[in-house]
C-alpha cells in the first residue's frame, strides 16, 4: 500500500478495520490481573485468603449470629461468649445525651436534626442558596446551638455543662474544636509566612509551643493549672477550658498543615494576582487560599478526624464523653457479666469508625467535585 | 523566531509627546548584586518598545519594577503621573493602571476562563458581575476565544492560554501594558495566535513595553528597540537603524547571535 518511490511515503488507500481488542474486564479476567498475575501474588491471594477465612467467621459469629439481640441482661448473662446488644439498647439515651435532664432532651435532638440536615443538604452541590445554608450553619448555628443545649434565654431552663455527655458531648467539643481550629489555622499559617518579622516570630512561637506538648497536657493545665491564674470569684466552666484547648491546639496542627498547602502555590500565582492591583487580603482570599486549601484537603480531614478522636481524651478532666459514659456504664452491677466491657468497647469504636469514615468520604467528594483539569 | 506578516507603515503610529512613563537613574540590587545600573528610560503615551538582551541582563527585572513586583532601591519611577514609592496606595493605583502579561500565564487554574478576566475587575474596580462579564466576554471576543469561556485554564492550549491572559489584563483598561517573553513558552504553531492579538493591540494605540526576542514583531510593531546587557541600557533605537545598523559591538554581536538561526 505504501508507494516508495521518490523519497516520500504516501499512504495511498484506507487501511481496513481490525478486531478490537478482547475484552479484558470480566469478572475472571479480573481476577486473573490482580489476585493471580504472578507467582508471589498467587501466593499473597492465598495467604491472605487463609487470614480471613480464619478471622472473619468468629468475628460475624460472636458480633451478629451467635450474638445477642433481645432480652436485656439475662439473656446475656446465659450466653456470655458473644455480644450483648441489649446493654446498648438500655443505655443508648445515656449513651447519646449523657445526663442530661430527661425533659429537656428535645433541645439536643433540634440541635441534632438541624446540625444533620445543614450537613445533608450542603452535600448536594447544585441546591440553591447553598452559600447561605454553609454561612448559617458556620457562624449562627454555633451560637444558637449553644444558647438551645445550656439555656437560660427564652425560658429555656440552664442546663450546666456538667451534666452534658455521652455522644453529644463528644460531638460539641469535636466540632467546635473543627469550626475554631481550621481559621485560626489558616491565620496562623498566613502569620507564619509573614514578612513581618513580630508576625512570624508570634505566630512561629504559638504553633511550636502547641504542637510541642501532649495534649493531656494541655487538658490538665486547662483543668487544673488555668484556674490558678484566675482570681477566685471568676469561674469558667470546664467544658468551654476544654474546648478551648482542644482547638489551639489542633489549630497549631492545622496551620502546619495549611503552610505546607501554601508552599505549594507557585510564585506566579501571587505574580498574577498582584500584577491585576489585588490587595493582600483579597490575593490570599481570591487566589491564594482556594488552592492551597483545595491541595491540603486530606491533611485537614486527617487533621479533623484526629481531632474526633482526641476527644475522648476529656475523660482524664472528668468530662464523660461517649468512650466516658460507656465505661463508666460498664461498671454498673446488673450488667457485670464478662461480655459487656467488649461489646461497649466494640459499640464506640463503631459510632468512632462511622464518623470517621463519613469524614473521610465526605472530602473525597469534596477533592473530586473541586479537581479542574490539569495544573498550571 | 516566527516571522510576522510584516504591513509597511505601521510604526508610523500615533505617538504622542505625553510620557506615562519616567525612569530615572534608577538602581535594583539583589543583595550584593547589582542587576539594574542607573537606568534612565521615558515611555510616551502610545508607544510600543521591544526589550531585547542576552539572558541574566535584567529585562524583566527592569519592566517588572515599574508595577512593582520588584523593588527598586534608588532612583525614581514615574507612572502616568504617580511616583512609585512604599506608599501602598500608589503601589495600587499603579497597577490599576498597568497591566502585565507573563511568559508561564500565571492564569488562576481553580477559577474558569470568565472568572479569571472578572475577578479583578469585579474585586478590584467594584463593577457589578454582570457588567464585568459584558466587558471579559468583549475581550474573549478580541482575543478569538469567546467560545473557551467556562473551560479551566488547565483544559487550554498554551497559546489560547496565553491569549486570555491578555485578555484578563485588558479586562482592567489598563494604560499600559507590560509583556514579559509572552512567547517564550509556547509552541512555534502557537506563537503566531499570540502576536497576532499583540499587533491588534499595538494599532489600537496602546502604550506597550515588550520583552522579547521576536524581531518580526519588533520590525512590524516597536517604535524603539532597546537592548540591555549587563543591567545596563547599551543601545536604543527605531527598529530600522536598529537592525541594519547597530552602534555598539556588544549589540553587534547579540543580533548576530539569535539572526543565526
Ligand atoms: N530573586 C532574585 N534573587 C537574586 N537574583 C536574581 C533574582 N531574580 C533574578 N536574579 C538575577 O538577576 C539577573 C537578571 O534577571 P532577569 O530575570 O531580569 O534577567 P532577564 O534579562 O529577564 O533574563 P531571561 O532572558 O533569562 O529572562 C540574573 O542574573 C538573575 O540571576
Ligand atoms: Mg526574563
Amino acid at each position: 500500500m505504501n508507494t516508495f518511490s521518490t523519497g516520500s511515503i504516501v499512504n495511498a488507500g484506507d487501511l481496513p478495520d481490525k478486531p478490537a481488542p478482547i475484552r479484558t474486564d470480566g469478572p475472571i479476567a479480573w481476577l486473573r490481573d490482580n489476585l493471580f498475575s504472578s507467582r508471589t501474588n498467587t501466593i499473597l491471594t492465598l495467604v491472605a485468603l487463609a487470614i480471613v477465612l480464619y478471622a472473619v467467621p468468629p468475628a460475624l459469629n460472636w458480633l451478629v449470629v451467635k450474638a445477642n439481640w433481645s432480652g436485656g441482661a439475662e439473656a446475656c448473662r446465659a450466653n456470655p461468649g458473644a455480644a450483648c446488644w441489649p446493654f446498648i439498647t438500655a443505655r443508648w439515651e445515656q449513651f447519646l445525651y449523657g445526663f442530661y435532664p430527661q425533659a429537656e432532651r428535645w433541645r439536643v435532638n433540634i440541635v441534632l436534626y438541624v446540625l444533620l440536615g445543614g450537613i445533608f443538604l450542603l452535600a448536594f452541590e447544585k441546591m440553591p442558596l447553598r452559600k447561605w445554608v454553609g454561612l448559617l450553619m458556620l457562624i449562627p448555628f454555633p451560637i444558637v446551638s449553644y444558647f438551645m443545649l445550656y439555656g437560660g434565654v427564652f425560658g429555656l431552663p440552664v442546663v450546666e455543662t456538667s451534666r452534658w455527655g455521652g455522644f453529644m458531648l463528644t460531638l460539641v467539643i469535636a466540632l467546635s474544636g473543627i469550626v475554631a481550629s481550621l481559621p485560626l489555622g489558616i491565620v496562623l499559617a498566613l502569620g507564619r509566612r509573614s514578612t513581618m518579622p513580630i508576625m512570624r516570630l508570634v505566630c512561629t512561637l504559638f504553633i511550636e509551643f502547641w504542637r510541642g506538648i501532649p495534649l493531656v497536657a494541655v487538658l490538665f493545665m486547662a483543668s487544673v493549672m488555668f484556674p490558678l491564674f484566675l482570681p477566685p470569684d471568676v469561674t469558667f466552666d470546664q467544658l468551654l477550658r476544654a474546648v478551648i484547648g482542644v482547638a489551639l491546639f489542633a489549630s497549631a496542627y492545622m496551620a502546619e498543615v495549611v503552610r505546607g498547602g501554601l508552599q505549594a502555590i507557585p510564585k506566579g500565582q501571587y505574580e498574577g494576582a498582584m500584577a491585576l492591583g489585588l490587595p493582600y487580603w483579597k490575593m490570599m482570599r481570591l487566589i491564594v487560599l482556594p488552592q492551597a486549601l483545595k491541595i491540603v484537603i486530606p491533611g485537614i480531614v486527617n487533621t479533623f478526624i484526629g481531632l474526633f478522636k482526641d476527644t475522648t481524651l476529656v475523660l482524664i478532666i472528668g468530662l464523660l464523653d461517649l468512650l466516658g459514659i460507656v465505661q463508666s456504664s460498664i461498671n454498673d452491677p446488673n450488667w457485670s457479666i464478662q461480655s459487656v466491657p467488649y461489646t461497649g468497647y466494640v459499640f464506640v469504636a463503631l459510632v468512632f469508625w462511622v464518623c470517621c469514615y463519613a469524614m473521610a468520604l465526605y472530602s473525597r467528594h469534596i477533592e473530586e467535585k473541586l479537581h479542574t483539569g490539569h495544573k498550571r | 523566531m516566527s516571522e510576522v506578516a510584516s504591513t509597511s507603515g505601521a510604526p508610523s503610529l500615533a505617538v504622542s509627546d505625553e510620557v506615562v512613563i519616567r525612569i530615572a537613574d534608577m538602581d535594583k540590587w539583589y543583595g550584593q548584586f547589582h542587576v539594574l545600573k542607573s537606568i534612565d528610560l521615558e515611555v510616551r503615551r502610545g508607544e510600543r518598545i521591544v526589550i531585547c538582551g542576552p539572558s541574566g541582563s535584567g529585562k524583566s527585572t527592569l519592566i517588572r519594577c515599574i508595577n512593582r513586583l520588584e523593588e527598586h532601591q534608588s532612583g525614581s519611577i514615574n507612572v502616568d503621573g504617580i511616583e512609585l514609592t512604599d506608599d501602598l496606595k500608589n503601589i495600587d493605583a499603579i497597577r490599576r493602571e498597568v497591566g502585565m502579561v507573563f511568559q508561564h500565564f500565571n492564569l488562576f487554574p481553580h477559577l474558569t476562563v470568565l472568572e479569571n478576566c472578572t475577578l479583578a475587575p469585579i474585586w478590584v474596580k467594584k463593577m457589578p458581575k454582570n457588567e464585568a462579564e459584558e466587558v471579559a466576554m468583549k475581550y474573549l471576543e478580541r482575543v478569538r476565544i469567546p467560545e473557551q469561556a467556562s473551560k479551566f485554564p488547565g483544559q487550554l492550549s498554551g497559546g489560547q492560554q496565553q491569549r486570555v491572559a491578555i485578555a484578563r489584563s485588558l479586562c482592567m483598561n489598563p494604560k499600559i501594558m507590560l509583556f514579559d517573553e509572552p512567547t517564550s513558552a509556547l509552541d512555534p504553531e502557537m506563537i503566531k495566535e499570540v502576536l497576532d492579538v499583540m499587533i491588534e493591540l499595538a494599532r489600537e494605540g496602546m502604550t506597550m513595553i515588550c520583552v522579547t526576542h521576536e524581531m518580526g514583531f519588533a520590525k512590524t510593531v516597536a517604535n524603539r528597540v532597546i537592548f540591555m546587557d549587563a543591567g545596563q541600557i547599551i543601545e536604543q533605537n527605531e527598529p530600522g537603524a536598529f537592525f541594519d545598523n547597530p552602534q555598539s559591538e556588544r549589540t553587534q554581536l547579540f543580533l548576530s547571535q539569535i539572526l543565526a538561526h
